[in-house]
Formats: structure tokens, C-alpha cells, sequence
């Protein structure tokens, strides 16, 4: 069971405390209306699928309840960092 | 002519025998013996069938690589377990064991035929026999393979046993307890490290347990290590997983090895982190691979030494070796001296260190190098053997009735793999040994490729001068794949040992190719004519050794699999006979039967005491999220799609949630208590995934909005009362609130008391009748429920279920997002686009309303079904159709979501996705269900009371 460093407790915990919230930095469009079918198409559904290091959102759910960005490797599994959300990207 | 017990020797106790039965025999042995050692010293050889040809099987090795002498033991009812290595299993008073794959018996047994057909079974003989026809695979072929091969029974009857389970840290974790293990721990010893130690066996010791000159050390060694305030002894426990950030699970056996079954757990669960992680696992020795190498009396070398020292065991009376490896001369001197008679040693190499020469002839063994082992006699035991000069096939035959095995060593580098440590080969011993480590561990001992028993050669096959395509030299001996069945794979095409592996199934069975793997790939090297590295590695997998479901389980079956949710009032439900059914991971009352009812009866008389009278309802399970902040309202005008600025405080509103996708996940009413306060309703299953959409909205694209967010579901008990008399009952209960219709009017919230309690008072209805749902603090939900049945008496208030509210609320057209939506559904597919603020410039999901593939014709929506028939009530789930004479396979338009008897309408009602379903107004379609095409009349989807009267009253 993977250890996932949560950076607003600052603390390491076991994975079961945390859920995956998908790719991050995927900002949602300050104006949805103004947003071509392209554009939204590529905002909703289009995500990356790296091999290697992944920029993912976790949530601390069964702990602090705080969204952060992590960097995973998703070959090895191994979390390279993590880090509040709003600071940018690593 | 067999083994049998020693005068002196072994760890056993003598003064203690121990009676045990084996296939319904009685035999005795010692205190301190393994199910191996105990039949091996009663001349028992034969221990089992084999997987595929059912070929009579001894035991072969001494430890948890065996892979013949699989056995069953059976406890008692329901504690019956198979697949037990009988090298693993320690004998006491009454133990009950099986041999296994045999009928009728062990030693006649039918399904050897399958040996003399043997050459109709090559490798992938399944995949290319029983292919035709198709039909024939699941009803005839397969059942009638897996009763030919298998291995134990599984056992029928539900685990009455108890197990345990824990998390444990430590700062040292060392698995392996045999001298390097035990190194590591003393040499850790001294220092404040919390230091686990983990040992498979019933004793610390692994392979010095065989050498008695370290039995001294052992002795001190066990002393200072139990004395040790921060070491942990864990024996009988096999680390059999090692997992992300140095976790390690392993199984412990408490109870398996006393005579009686006891109250106390059977198995314990270990989920150890560990600061750094030491494996010490050990080395497997190899068997070599010859003509019937798995004739029962053919055996590892390193197991006769083991069954001698350490049992007091001598495997055979006349007793030969087939060598590659020095370790078997120190085996063969050892023996010996343990008083075991040598017959010869065969040795496949030409030169050897001469100090191995001198000891032979010093003992007076006959010794035949570059010599092997063509052929084995005998079937249920050896009788002799068959050798061979490796250069001239010049052969002489030996009478023995042993032959041991050994072909070298493999360093255990299971645990190491699952870590996904790195490795290496080495060709001087023939195997992989650990690399670069990807956690905080290292390898100690033989598990690293070092240990200090000489050296030898690296052999596939052994020379023989027999037809190599007509020999059965086994290489997998449980899944009894042979290396002309590798051979075979090499010359279909298969490259890759990943490949060769499920193709042969070598190294597939329950050992995980303990002593099988390095074999396999030495023979398809040599076959393919490329070096080992060339060819890859299998990956080593949990578990080390199989366990059982019980200890991964622990405590997490029937009721503590999960939680299971009650509400304040569950408990006067189930006093007054509820039927319950689990919503999520509520327990919710279903209906209340009275005497005699079934449930059709029931709900039917349920629902017209709510339409004529008052009903009582525990609706407490529904979701519940206190919005709080300035920017409340922003907030819920974001994520709903209705407006909420505009909400009076003292006002509700229905509100829809949809995803950004555009497609429904979630509805409920809500409450405005303040300008900055809003009480939010969600669908029981839905709470907590709505939370968490909300948090993720606030937190990550709104964090300038100041709101907090609370689940309060658990902090309220939610009593509906709905019905004409629902405000005649609540009115002498109710302080501080006027209830008046003009002073209360439907889809509003006051704050007051009842009975005394504090109360948010919503009146709402699911029902379509005049409704009010009782927000009370949990804790006096039921004091509240009892005084209203008391208090209801006079309206002769009935109380109601799930299965009721169900029918009510489609009466009224209301739908149940889940069971009427499946996650494609927008507002306008369901009707409910009244509910989308078509002048808010934006809310979660609104973009999407506009995708093309939204707004295109033929998607699937929600309308109502009157059936032609009013007393077919249709199925949940079935399917539409438009023409039902139309050539079957049929296009299928739609299914019925939602469908009840009406008993307030006298006839059926249901609510169907359809595609184009809103344009289909007044039409017919068709739902074939088995004996019968039922006609529909799509109607709207409100069918009683459509202007609202008796809500407003």
C-alpha cells in the first residue's frame, strides 16, 4: 500500500485515506459559453495517458478533506511529489 | 524396501509419539514431525496423483517448494483444506489428512490412464482438442477436465473458524530465519531498532535446523533473540507479499498445529511497514531433468539431508545421487554420517575439486563422473536406476531404491521481485540474483547468490541416448509439464518465456515454479539458441505460498464486511415488522406488513392511508449538506441548475444536479434558512459523492468563494408525515410555527419545536399530498415518530415504507435519479428542463445542453406507459420495441425504468427511456416479455392529481 504525502497535513499516510480525482491542471473555462464544441470536447473528455510522470489530483478524503496536485510516476507507481492546489504545476 | 525411522538423530521428540491417520490409516510418529517426515519414516513413498497424467508422486523436496505431496487436511465440518504441502504440515493427536487426484484409491487409480496416453497430451493439447464444436467447451469438455485433473476439493461448507488480523511497524523487518536471517537480527540487536522477525517454519533456524554442529549456535542464538526486548518473533508465519513503501503482508497459523479446534483465531493477518526491509529467503535446489525424474523415491538431495539431521529420517535403505553440484557430495557425506546407506554418486561432470574424491573413497562410495541418469525403474518406487557414460552411452543399471537430485541452487528472490527490485544473471550459478533494490531492502544469505557449498555445472537435460521426443523428464512437476513440452513451444513459434509459460503452463501451478522456473529457461534457451537474458523472466507474484481466503478476509465477512447504517427510528421498525431492504449502505423499512399481507397488500394499503388520511415515513437517510458563507447562494447558483439568489429566506426549491458532462447525477429539495445559511437535500446514495463534487467545485475552481460545506445527514432524524390530515396531526405538536396554508405554504421551511424539540419543519410532499418532513437533532427521532403514532391514532396514520413512497411518488411523476436516469439523461430528456435557469449564464453542466450529440433527435427520454392491459404490471428493465412483428434480432428503443400497481388509480403505471420518447405522445409500443408481447399506450408521466390540488391545500 502506497504512502501518498498530503501537503496541507504534511504527513504521509496509507493510500486508503485517499482518492484519485483525475489528471490536474485541467482548468475549467472561466466562461463555458464562449467555448467552441472543439474546445469544450477537448476540456470534458480529452486527457492525457502518459508513461511516466503524470500530473494527477488526489483528495485527502478520509483525512484533511483538501484536493492537491500530485506528479506520479505510472510506471513505477512511485509518487515523485505533491503539492498544494493553486501553486504551479512541477 | 523404503525409509524409515533412525536410531538417533533429529530435533523430533522421541518420548512423545504422535497418532495421525493418512487416507484412513493410522500411523504414528513424533512430536516435532512434518506430515512428510512422519509417513516417510512409516515407508510411505507415495503421496499423491499427479496433475495431468496422474503419475504416482512422492515427496520431493523438504520445505514449501515441495510440489508433489499435496495433501487435504479435514479439521471437521467446514475446516476442510486442501492443497497442503505435506512437507508444511506438523503432525498432531487426530490429525486427519488425504492424499488427493486419485480414484478409487492412491495406489489404483483410473485417471493414470491418462500416463499411457500421454503422447496424445503435449503441450497446448486442451487449446487445440477441444475446440470443436463450440457448444461441446463448457457442458461437456471442461467439467469433464476438471474432474480428471485437479487438485483438492474445495470445501463446500461456510469457514465456522475465526481470524485475526493486524497492523504492526517496525524499524527492521528480516524474513527468513535460518543463519543469515538470524545474523542480521543479533547484529541489529543492540541497537533501539524495533526489529520484526519473520520464519515460515515452527522454529527459528531454516537451514541450520539440518546441521547439527550449529545446533549450539542456534540454541544461543534463539535465547538472545527471545530475550531481546525489541525483537518480535513471528514463526509459522509466511511473509507471502511485498507491497508499495515496504508493506509486507503475512499469514500467521496459530492453531492448525493443535490437536483440537479452539475458539480462538485459526490464522492471523500481519500487515506490516517497515522501516527497511532484510530477506533472508534462502536458496531452492534445483531437481535435475531426466527420463522419470518423478518417480516416487526420487528426491532433492538437500531434502534426504533435511529428513536425516533434522527428522531423523532416513529416506531410503539404499540410497544413489544424480549430481551437478557439489552440494550434493556434502549432502551425500552428511548422510552418512546420519547413519544412511549410499549407494553411488553420479556425477554429470568430468573434474571436481579432489577433497570430494578423497571423502567418497575415504567412505567408500562408489562414484561414477561424467556419468548421468537415463532411466528410472520402478513405478509406485524406485527400484533402480539406469546410467550412462555422458560420451560413449556405455550404461550400467544400479538397485537402489532413492535417488536423489541435485542440480544446483536458485536464490529465493520472490519477495525481492514483488518489490520490483531489479536482477541479474549470473552464469556461474545459473540463476538471477538480486540487483538494484527499489525500496529500502537488501538481501542477505543464499537469497543473494552467496552461499558456501562449492560450486557446479549448469544442465537443461540430462545426456541420454534415448529418444528425447519418447521420455518423460519432468521440469514442472505439479502442472506436470515436461521438457519436451517446452521443446514443443519453442518449435510452434513461441519466443518469449512469457509465452512458453502459459502456452506449457510451466511454473504456472500453485508453487509458482518454486523448483521448475530456472529449468524452463535453461531448455528454452538451449532451444532457441539464445542466452537466458535474451529470453526474460517470469514475474514472481503474491503470494509467496498460497493462503487462505480466511486470513485475507480476517474480521471482514458478514456483518463487518461493511458497515451497515441504521437510523434513529430503525429500531421501532424492526419492533413492529418491518421488511427492510439496504439503500446504499442504509438499512430503510421496505413496507409493514400486517397480519397475513404480502408485500403487494401491503404497499397497496400503504398508499391509500397516505392518499386518504396521514402516512408516516423515515426519510432520515436522505442526503444532507449545511451550505454556509457569504457566498452560499453564488455558490449553489454555480452548481445547480435552477436559480437560488432570488430564494426568500424561509423558501425551498427543488434543485438538479448535473455534472459537467451535461447528464443528471443528483436532485433534491432545498431550504434557504438565511440569506447565508442553506439546508441542501440530497438522494441517499448520492450524499457523499455530491459532497465531494462540491468540495472539488469550491476548492479548486471557485477557492475565492467563501462558503463551507457539512454533512449533516447523520445530524438529523427526517420524519415525512403526508396526507390530507398531515397538518390536523401536526398542529397541537407544533410550537412556535403557524401552520396555516397561507402562512406555511408548500415548499417552505420554518424553525421552530415539536413535542418540545427543536425542529426545522420543511413542508414538502414526494407524494403529491399535503406533506411536512420533520427535521428533529438524531437523537429524538424516535421519541418524535412514537408520539406521532400515538398522537395519529385518531387519523388512523399508517406507517410507510420505501416500496410505498415508491408508488407514490411515480403517481406523481416524480423520478428517482439512478433508477430512472443511468447517468446519459439531461434536464430536457427527463422533463425536467422547467428546472434548467435558461437565463444563468452558466452552472455546472449547462455548456454540455449544447454539445451537437445532446441536442441531436433520438435520444433516449423519460415518458410515461399506460399498458393496454391495466392489470399487467410491466418488468423493471425490460425492453421496447416499435413493431413487434419486425425479424428477430429486434431493435430495441428503450427499457421500463420504473413500474408499480397504482391500487389509488386501480391499474398499472409505468415510466419508460424511449428513444424519441417525448415525440411518441399517444403511440403504441410494444415490450416483448416471454409468452407474451404487452402493448403500451406513451403517455405523460404525472398520473394523478396533474394540477396540484391537493398539495396546495
Amino acid at each position: 500500500m502506497i504512502l501518498i504525502h498530503c501537503p496541507y497535513c504534511d504527513e504521509k499516510r496509507p493510500e486508503i485515506e485517499f482518492a484519485n480525482a483525475g489528471q490536474a491542471h485541467v482548468a475549467r473555462p472561466l466562461d463555458p459559453s464562449s467555448q467552441s464544441d472543439e474546445e469544450w470536447e477537448a476540456y470534458l473528455f480529452i486527457r492525457a495517458n502518459p508513461r511516466g510522470r503524470h500530473h494527477e489530483r488526489w483528495r485527502h478524503v478520509h483525512g484533511c478533506g483538501r484536493f492537491f496536485n500530485a506528479v506520479r510516476d505510472t510506471v513505477t507507481d512511485k509518487f515523485e511529489t505533491t503539492y498544494k492546489a493553486g501553486e504551479p504545476r512541477r | 524396501m523404503s525409509g524409515y525411522r533412525l536410531e538417533n538423530g533429529g530435533r523430533i521428540d522421541r518420548s512423545r509419539p504422535v497418532e495421525f491417520s493418512f487416507d484412513g490409516n493410522p500411523y504414528q510418529g513424533f512430536a516435532g514431525d512434518t506430515l512428510a517426515s512422519a509417513l516417510l519414516a512409516n515407508g510411505i513413498s507415495l503421496f499423491g496423483r499427479s496433475f495431468k497424467y496422474h503419475r504416482p508422486r512422492g515427496i520431493m523436496a523438504a520445505g514449501s517448494e515441495e510440489p508433489n505431496a499435496l495433501i487435504s487436511v479435514d479439521r471437521g465440518a467446514g475446516r476442510f483444506t486442501p492443497n497442503l504441502r505435506a512437507t508444511g504440515v506438523e503432525i498432531h493427536a487426530g490429525l486427519n489428512a488425504f492424499s488427493q487426484n486419485r480414484w478409487p484409491s492412491l495406489k489404483r487409480d483410473f485417471g493414470a490412464i491418462n500416463d499411457r496416453l500421454g503422447m496424445f497430451f503435449p503441450a497446448g493439447f486442451y487449446n487445440k482438442t477441444f475446440m470443436w464444436p463450440r457448444s461441446f467447451w463448457e457442458k461437456l469438455y471442461e467439467p469433464a477436465i476438471r474432474k480428471m485433473a485437479g487438485l483438492g476439493d474445495a470445501p463446500t461448507q461456510e469457514d465456522p473458524d475465526i481470524y485475526a488480523s493486524t497492523y504492526a511497524h517496525c524499524d527492521l523487518l528480516i524474513v527468513g530465519a535460518g543463519p543469515a536471517g538470524i545474523d542480521a537480527a543479533l547484529e541489529a540487536m543492540g541497537s533501539n531498532k524495533r526489529i520484526i522477525l519473520i520464519d515460515e517454519q515452527d522454529e527459528l533456524g531454516g537451514g541450520a535446523l539440518a546441521d547439527p554442529a550449529l545446533w549450539p549456535w542456534l540454541e544461543r542464538s534463539r535465547k538472545a533473540l527471545i530475550d531481546a526486548p525489541n525483537v518480535t518473533i513471528l514463526t509459522r508465519t509466511t511473509a507471502f507479499g511485498y507491497y508499495h513503501d515496504n508493506f509486507i503482508g503475512a499469514v500467521q497459523r496459530l492453531t492448525d498445529h493443535m490437536p483440537n479446534n479452539s475458539d480462538s483465531p485459526r490464522e492471523k493477518l500481519w500487515r506490516v511497514r517497515a522501516g527497511e526491509v532484510v530477506l533472508a529467503q534462502g536458496a531452492i535446489e534445483r531437481p535435475l531433468v531426466f527420463d522419470g525424474n518423478d518417480t516416487p523415491g526420487v528426491m532433492l538431495s538437500s531434502a534426504a539431508k533435511v529428513f536425516a539431521n533434522r527428522f531423523g529420517v532416513a529416506v531410503g535403505t539404499s540410497v544413489a545421487l544424480m549430481t551437478a553440484h557439489d552440494s550434493g557430495w556434502h549432502d551425500v557425506f552428511a548422510l552418512v554420517k546420519a547413519g544412511v546407506g549410499i549407494k553411488a554418486v553420479i556425477d554429470v561432470r568430468t573434474e571436481l575439486s579432489s577433497a570430494l574424491l578423497d571423502e567418497a573413497s575415504r567412505l567408500g562410495i562408489n562414484v561414477y563422473l561424467n556419468h548421468s541418469v537415463t532411466g528410472v525403474n520402478g513405478r509406485h518406487r524406485v527400484t533402480s536406476i539406469q546410467i550412462c557414460n555422458n560420451d560413449d552411452f556405455v550404461g550400467a543399471r544400479i538397485d537402489c531404491d532413492t535417488l536423489l537430485m541435485a542440480g544446483g541452487w536458485t536464490p529465493s528472490v520472490h519477495l525481492w521481485s514483488h518489490s520490483k527490485g531489479s536482477l541479474a544473471w549470473r552464469d556461474d550459478i545459473g540463476a538471477y540474483v538480486p540487483d538494484q533494490p527499489n525500496e529500502n531492502a537488501r538481501c542477505v544469505g543464499a537469497c543473494s547468490g552467496g552461499w558456501d557449498f562449492g560450486s557446479g555445472m549448469i544442465v537443461d537435460v540430462l545426456p541420454t541416448p534415448k529418444d528425447q521426443s519418447r521420455i518423460k523428464a519432468f521440469v514442472d512437476f505439479q502442472n506436470d509439464v515436461t521438457a519436451k513440452d517446452i521443446k514443443l513451444a519453442v518449435r510452434e513459434g513461441f519466443r518469449s518465456i512469457e509465452h512458453i509459460k502459459r502456452y506449457t503452463t510451466n511454473g504456472m501451478a500453485t508453487d509458482q515454479g518454486k523448483t521448475s522456473n530456472l529449468n524452463g529457461l535453461q531448455i528454452a534457451s538451449t532451444a532457441l539458441a539464445k542466452p537466458v537474458t535474451d529470453i526474460g523472466l517470469t514475474s514472481f507474484r503474491p503470494p509467496y505460498t498460497p493462503q487462505t481466503f480466511g486470513a485475507l478476509a480476517a474480521h471482514a465477512k458478514g456483518a463487518l464486511f461493511q458497515p451497515t447504517r441504521t437510523t434513529n427510528i430503525d429500531g421501532w421498525a424492526a419492533e413492529n415488522g418491518a421488511v427492510f431492504e439496504l439503500v446504499a449502505q442504509w438499512r430503510r423499512a421496505r413496507y409493514f406488513p400486517k397480519m397475513g399481507e404480502d408485500m403487494h397488500a401491503a404497499v397497496n394499503r400503504e398508499c391509500v392511508a397516505v392518499r386518504s388520511s396521514v402516512g408516516i415515513f423515515d426519510a432520515s437517510t436522505l442526503g444532507k449538506i449545511e451550505v454556509v458563507g457569504p457566498d452560499a447562494a453564488e455558490f449553489l447558483n454555480r452548481m445547480y441548475t435552477n436559480p437560488w439568489k432570488a430564494l426568500e429566506p424561509g423558501r425551498c426549491r427543488y434543485g438538479l444536479l448535473l455534472k459537467e458532462d451535461g447528464f443528471i447525477t443528483d436532485d433534491g429539495v432545498s431550504a434557504r434558512l438565511a440569506p447565508d445559511r442553506f439546508h441542501l437535500t440530497t438522494t441517499t446514495g448520492g450524499a457523499a459523492r455530491v459532497l465531494n463534487m462540491m468540495e472539488d467545485y469550491l476548492q479548486t475552481e471557485w477557492p475565492d468563494l467563501d462558503v463551507w460545506l457539512t454533512s449533516t445527514t447523520e445530524q438529523y432524524a427526517v420524519i415525512a408525515l403526508q396526507g390530507p390530515n398531515a397538518r390536523k396531526l401536526l398542529e397541537p405538536l407544533v410550537e412556535g410555527i403557524d401552520l396555516s396554508a397561507d402562512a406555511f405554504p408548500h415548499m417552505a421551511i420554518r424553525e421552530g419545536t415539536i413535542c418540545g424539540i427543536p425542529t426545522r419543519l420543511f413542508r414538502v410532499s414526494f407524494t403529491g399530498e399535503l406533506g411536512f418532513e420533520i427535521n428533529v437533532p438524531t437523537a429524538y427521532g424516535r421519541a418524535v415518530w412514537e408520539h406521532l403514532m400515538a398522537e395519529g391514532a385518531k387519523f388512523d396514520i399508517t406507517p410507510y415504507g420505501t416500496e410505498a413512497m415508491h408508488v407514490l411518488r411515480a403517481e406523481k411523476g416524480f423520478i428517482i435519479v439512478g433508477q430512472d436516469t443511468d447517468g446519459t439523461i439531461t434536464p430536457f430528456d427527463a422533463g425536467l428542463d422547467w428546472a434548467a435557469g435558461k437565463k444563468k449564464p452558466d452552472f455546472v453542466g449547462k455548456r454540455s445542453m449544447a454539445r451537437p450529440d445532446i441536442v441531436a433527435p433520438g435520444r433516449k427520454q423519460l415518458v410515461g406507459l399506460l399498458t393496454d392491459d391495466p392489470n399487467v404490471v410491466l418488468e423493471e428493465g425490460a425492453q421496447i420495441v416499435a413493431d413487434p412483428r419486425q425479424p428477430i434480432p429486434m431493435t430495441m428503443i428503450g427499457h421500463v425504468t420504473s413500474s408499480y400497481w397504482s391500487e389509488t388509480l386501480g391499474r398499472s403505471i409505468a415510466f419508460a427511456l424511449v428513444a424519441g420518447g417525448h415525440e411518441m405522445m399517444g403511440g403504441m409500443l410494444y415490450i416483448p416479455m416471454p409468452g407474451k408481447t404487452h402493448e403500451a399506450k406513451v403517455s405523460g408521466m404525472v398520473f394523478y392529481d396533474a394540477e396540484g390540488a391537493r398539495l396546495h391545500v
